[in-house]
């Protein structure tokens, strides 16, 4: 048991998980207040998105454990996923292009 | 515990040359490192339909707002809430499973379980509500038609992965009370679950909070 002990402080314990489960429920409540905030579109999806990445990033490292493994594992896994993800918003732009061309 | 020691001996060899992967690449059994890869792929997955649905909102005009303080946005974060909660029962199982206290532990899924159970619930009530005010995949009454299908295949292809964690942790949960799965299969387990919550992140805000309707 003193291995898992070990480990358990070291890695910070139910002390750390109620912290990081505080935090993401005060974000959530951050960006419930947003919405209520008249923003234009695009300064809102960047705050939101902000937000939701920051979100993301405490579960992961926090939750799902990744700051905790080897950080080979995490230089493997995030950037090839965040290069996708880019690599798929690419021809996002074009979006804003549709709209313009419609025939009226 | 003898043949815990010897998996920890060979990981900490490992450790000293990570980068040359070996028995156990990353340091990491081999569950959980499938694990991992399998969410990069629905990570993606996730991503491609998030993707379109922000491409046809953008490119529309007339995309409909028809979120409600009441019901819609009240629900949404109770909803979050609940998923959040949700990954803090299932990080305190997997700590009560490291810790060697099975019982504990099970309690510690069986809440995990009642929070994704209610919230699908939640959720269910909520598509109910909208199919009841005349929202279908290509058709509804505010706006742009897309709207039905960007929504439901978002949010139902979400609901599934919580449906079927709740499944995924009911066999683990029952098959580490008989002791015949290891602490790592529910840490394992773990790691899909909190990939749900997260995905859920990304589609609160952009589905719900960017719809508000107001005043």
């Amino acid at each position: 048991m003193d291995s898992a002990s070990d480990r358990e402080h070291s890695e910070g314990g139910v002390k750390v998980f109620l912290v990081v489960w505080f935090w993401l429920l005060a974000l959530t409540g951050v960006e419930v207040f947003l919405g209520y905030k008249a923003f234009e579109v695009k300064i809102m999806l960047v705050l939101l998105m902000g937000l939701s990445v920051i979100k993301a990033s405490l579960i992961i490292a926090y939750f799902m454990h990744l700051r905790y493994e080897e950080p080979s594992m995490a230089a493997t896994l995030m950037p090839a996923l965040v290069m996708v993800i880019l690599l798929m918003f690419m021809m996002f732009p074009d979006s804003l292009r549709l709209l313009a061309m419609r025939p009226h | 515990m003898a043949s815990h020691e010897a998996v920890s001996a060979n990981l900490r060899q490992v450790t000293e040359s990570a980068w040359d992967g070996g028995v156990a690449p990353f340091a990491t059994g081999s569950k959980k490192l499938g694990m991992w890869l399998f969410i990069m792929s629905d990570a993606i997955t996730f991503s491609a339909l998030i993707m379109a649905y922000a491409y046809v909102r953008v490119a529309s005009d007339n995309w409909p707002t028809p979120f409600e303080f009441y019901p819609g946005i009240v629900k949404a974060t109770l909803m979050t809430v609940i998923l959040l909660t949700s990954s803090l029962t299932m990080v305190m199982a997997v700590r009560a499973a490291k810790l060697g206290n099975r019982s504990s532990a099970v309690k510690w899924l069986l809440g995990t379980m009642a929070a994704g159970l209610a919230f699908v619930l939640i959720h269910a009530t909520e598509w109910a509500g909208l199919i009841g005010e005349g929202v279908r995949l290509f058709k509804n009454p505010w706006g742009a038609p897309l709207f039905g299908a960007a929504f439901f295949t978002l949010t139902g292809l979400h609901m599934t992965h919580v449906f079927c964690g709740v499944c995924y942790l009911a066999v683990v949960a029952v098959l580490f009370a008989k002791g015949k799965v290891t602490s790592e299969d529910v840490e394992v387990s773990g790691l899909y679950w909190h990939f749900v919550d997260l995905v859920w992140m990304f589609i609160f805000p952009l589905v719900y909070i960017l719809s508000v309707k107001m005043g």
